[in-house]
């Protein structure tokens, strides 16, 4: 779900394309012949990279699912559709998806037009705190509902003290309820700020106009708004549906064994059963669903565009006048705080207290190992944070979860720089010209990583990676490289407006009123260019730190990143498992949030939104 | 017959209409003029019922219109980019006020042509809006605003965004089609010439208060203060100070000499110092009048039927506007002036700030 995050973010920013400068028309003239060569030249390293890391796996998919021939090329497909376990499976994933898409618009419209339409006290914060699901990873997330909800739960444990009972009353893990809730947890966001942000810039003289028509407040909103938002909603709505349809962490965590999303079962087939052929079948139906998908999305994208006299938001911002109009927002900012925050300070202050006695069913197959648990409270501890040192096992293979935290700023590290280096030239290109042959060929590209998921990056990895001509099993390298994968195309488009905000005539000016070339240079792309660098170092980070799909597949035991030792821990027995767990991933998501503060104060206010 | 009675607004701490009343009658169109900022937007929004006046009253041949909502006051509001829905052609953009009063479907059609015919662009119903230029989106902003056939149509600078060219013609169909229309209207403005064009009655604004209202040739005529005189276009304004007062006449002493200035009333206490306007076009070559000025001609610019002069007279630049026919020294010559003091004096008894 990392790399559907990130997919958010762009598809988000890509939404407030919208406001951003026009292209320059000097910019846009260099686009000659030759300019096109340029363009190719700066596409190269990029090229051979999603050559040799995307479609030379994808090709390995391809090739892996037609292993098993028994007589034409679709049968593969066509016998695992006829399956009907695998028509349950895709029938659930997308039933799931269905149900989380309405449920996050129903939340999250509105919040949409609250945003969108009004100024009050906070709304900053507010803003800032949608976006932390945005850079959480799904593990994070999973085990911060066990947290609030689980059986050793915030929730469960008051109830049970309440009311004096055995057993914990919520029945919460494992159903289709905690899916849905961390699923609206981790989108709603999405809709407020695309649809908000489109909102807000909308003129709303569109709306009086219509009132002086006589068109009621209602009538406004069927005639005028909902029909000029619906690109906007559109497009919201089909990302949501995507990330929900390839969703993996959140239902490794939260659906445990009753429910198997095309994802996880991708993921099963290939780690468990180590069925690649299969794997292989299932990766190319998702991979074909949600590329067409994606293409939707875009087309729809690109219609949120449509010449609209969209206005500065100041001039669209009103206040909460009448008392309804207060405590109806009151109401609706208290229940998203509630939403997105509580799970987070359940999980802090569950990694910080105490659990004296606990029983648990044995592990299961893909138990993990919280079901039943029922405990009582202690105080205020920080032994979960100590363990994490210590490898009580004494096993060669078993790796105390500190070291994962070494390893996952390593992979972070090497992720920044690999897409870095490659995202630059390809963002500059980008930026040069919007018109040139070269950049729109590449540009759907860009895209493609994006409409894939991170467990189908990992499988694709696995299956041709592990032979010449390039064989990198067992390399460190792998982990970074499908991290880089995942990054690459958020990091291109959150520097591209940058670069192309930085227009000749910025520069022209500058130099006009007497800087050398050397100050143009320091005094307008530095700080232009610069911050926008570091935003995309930023994501870079942060996707690759929380990235668990691709890592849950690629990442060798003995070197296991921050998520798959959370998953490790919370797939074993036992409070003290159970509690470091959730002190890592309190860790985790501490960095997370520092990561989106960074961001938040980075980013250069109407030239790369996120 | 719109009423508007002593209208308070502000917005924060900034107070946008401080006391504003004023009425229009039905059929008039009625100006109201003023810079930027002057609260005129506010006005119309508060009459469209867009927005909610801190104190005063709109009402409707006697019956107040507060606590109804826009949509049942039966006005119509031209914004000044239009605000034309960019997701309906031109025929449904021109058609929703009339599906809003639930017309019978078969009759929209017809009604539709006929606010486009009125608006000057017959046969435009499948257009996109989007693909139009200003000029026809205004026209139809206008053709959707007339077609309802509301009993008051506000004009929120309905030029405002469309080029000087385009705007000169454009202002005489306007003014055409509501007066073919017998539409009552208010024309918000900030533009004299415009104001002038098109109204019958104009009401000068300035900071959220009215400075003046009258017919153009009462306001251009006697501009009631030295705001309304500056922002009508007049430069000549002479500081001065009150010597010996008469009842009917004041001599001030300005720069450019003593200046006899008749008064139909007079308030003034000698010394106070005031402001004289000595008008462009009421001053010509020659000694033929009472009123004498001695100068050297500095500019002369041809403007067709005038030509528009510049006369430096005690180091003070003054600007008149010469018939054409009269033939004046060269430049830097001296230059000999003469006016009459009723027609081309008037007396402020205020300072610019």
């Amino acid at each position: 779900m990392t790399a559907g995050n990130a997919a958010g973010n762009r598809a988000g920013h890509n939404a407030r394309q919208i406001d951003g400068p026009p292209g320059d028309q000097i910019a846009v003239r260099r686009s000659g012949r030759r300019g096109s060569w340029i363009l190719l030249t700066l596409w190269l390293a990029p090229l051979i990279f999603l050559g040799a890391f995307y479609f030379y796996p994808l090709a390995g998919i391809l090739s892996a699912s037609f292993a098993r021939r028994e007589g034409n090329l679709l049968s593969p497909f066509l016998a695992a559709l006829t399956s009907t376990s695998v028509r349950s499976i895709f029938a659930f994933t997308v039933y799931q998806a269905v149900l989380s898409t309405l449920l996050t618009l129903l939340i999250g419209l509105p919040g949409a037009y609250l945003i969108a339409r009004y100024d009050f006290p906070g709304k900053a914060l507010l803003r800032a705190l949608t976006g932390v699901p945005f850079v959480l990873p799904t593990l994070v997330v999973g085990a911060a509902f066990t947290a609030l909800l689980g059986p050793a739960g915030w929730i469960n444990q008051a109830l049970m003290r309440l009311f004096h009972l055995s057993q914990p009353p919520i029945d919460f893990m494992y159903t289709l309820a905690a899916i849905l809730l961390a699923h609206i947890f981790y989108n709603t966001t999405i809709v407020l700020r695309m649809v908000g942000d489109f909102w807000s810039h909308l003129d709303p003289r569109l709306g009086q106009a219509a009132e002086m028509l006589g068109a009621t407040p209602m009538q406004v909103l069927r005639k005028v708004t909902l029909p000029l938002l619906a690109p906007a909603v559109a497009a919201a709505a089909l990302l949501v549906f995507i990330f929900d349809f390839t969703s993996f962490g959140v239902i490794l965590v939260l659906g445990g064994p009753r429910f198997a999303t095309l994802e996880v079962e991708i993921y099963n087939q290939t780690v468990s059963l180590f069925n690649l052929p299969l794997a292989a079948v299932l990766a190319l139906i998702q991979l074909f669903f949600t590329l067409l998908l994606t293409i939707v999305y875009t087309r729809l994208a690109a219609r949120v565009t449509r010449p609209l006299s969209l206005r500065p938001q100041r001039f669209t911002l009103r206040r909460l006048t009448t008392i309804r109009q207060r405590l109806l927002a009151a109401a609706y900012i208290g229940l998203l705080v509630l939403l997105l925050v509580a799970p987070l300070i359940a999980l802090a202050a569950r990694s910080v207290t105490r659990v004296e006695s606990s029983t648990r069913l044995p592990p299961g197959q893909s138990d993990q190992g919280i079901t039943g648990a029922t405990a009582q409270r202690g105080g205020f501890t920080l032994d979960y944070y100590r363990e994490l040192n210590i490898n009580r096992r004494q096993s060669l293979f078993f790796t105390p979860p500190a070291t994962a935290i070494g390893i996952s700023l390593l992979y972070a590290s090497a992720t920044v720089l690999m897409s870095l280096a490659l995202g630059i030239p390809a963002a500059w290109a980008l930026a040069r010209s919007e018109t040139s042959w070269a950049n729109r060929a590449m540009d759907p590209l860009l895209m493609l990583p994006l409409g894939t998921s991170a467990v189908t990056l990992g499988l694709g990895f696995i299956i041709t990676l592990s032979h010449p001509p390039l064989n990198m099993i067992g390399s460190p390298w792998l982990v970074p490289l499908a991290h880089t994968l995942v990054a690459f195309p958020f990091v291109v488009r959150s520097l591209t407006p940058a670069l192309r905000s930085i227009r000749p005539r910025l520069r022209q000016a500058a130099a006009v009123l007497g800087a050398n070339p050397l100050r143009v240079f320091r005094s307008i792309d530095l700080p232009l260019a610069g911050r926008a660098v570091l935003v995309a170092a930023t994501f870079a980070f942060t996707i690759s730190l929380g990235e668990f799909g691709a890592t849950a597949v690629l990442a060798r035991p003995e070197y296991p990143t921050v998520p798959v030792a959370i998953y490790r821990l919370l797939g074993q027995p036992g409070a003290l498992n159970y509690g470091q767990a959730l002190a890592l991933s309190t860790i985790l998501m501490a960095v997370a949030m520092t990561s989106m503060l960074v961001i938040e104060r980075m980013r250069i206010a109407d030239v790369g939104e996120f | 017959m719109l009423n508007v009675s002593d209208i308070f607004k502000s917005f924060e701490q900034k107070q946008a209409l401080a006391g504003v009343s004023f009425e229009v009658h039905a059929g008039e169109i009625l100006a109201v003029l003023g810079p930027s900022g002057c609260g005129k937007s506010t006005l119309l929004s508060i009459i469209a019922g867009l927005e909610e006046a801190d104190h005063g009253e709109v009402a409707w041949d006697g019956v107040s219109l507060s606590g109804i909502p826009p949509y049942r006051r039966g006005f119509g509001l031209m914004f000044q980019d239009f605000a034309l829905f960019p997701h309906l052609n031109v025929f449904d953009n021109v058609a929703f006020g009339l599906r809003m009063q639930h017309l019978p479907i078969e009759e929209i059609p017809a009604q539709v042509r006929e606010a486009l015919e009125l608006a000057g662009l017959p046969g435009f119903e499948l257009r996109d809006v989007n693909t139009l230029s200003g000029g026809e989106q205004q026209r139809v902003a206008l053709a959707r605003a007339l077609a309802p056939r509301p009993r008051l149509l506000m004009l929120d600078e309905p030029l405002g965004a469309l080029d000087r060219n385009l705007r000169e013609r454009l202002v005489l169909d306007l003014r055409d089609i509501l007066r073919r229309s017998r539409q009552t209207a208010i024309y918000v403005t900030h533009d004299q010439e415009e104001a002038f064009t098109l109204a019958d009655r104009l009401v000068v604004m300035n900071a959220g208060k009215i400075e003046q209202i009258g017919t153009p040739e009462q306001i251009y005529g006697r501009p009631a203060s030295l705001f309304a005189a500056r922002f009508l276009g007049f430069t000549n304004l002479i500081p001065g100070r009150a010597l010996s007062i008469q009842p009917a006449a004041a001599v001030v002493e300005t720069a450019i000499g003593r200046l006899y200035v008749p008064l139909s009333e007079n308030s003034l206490q000698p010394g106070q110092a005031v402001t004289v306007l000595l008008r462009p076009d009421g001053v010509q070559p020659g000694n033929d009048n009472s009123g004498q000025l001695q100068g050297t001609l500095t500019e002369a610019v041809f403007r067709g039927n005038i030509t528009r002069a510049t006369v430096l007279i005690q180091g003070v630049s003054l600007v008149f506007d010469f018939h054409s026919h009269w033939v004046l020294p060269a430049i830097g010559q001296a230059i000999h002036l003469s006016f009459d003091p009723a027609q081309a004096l008037q007396l402020f008894n205020e300072i610019s700030p």
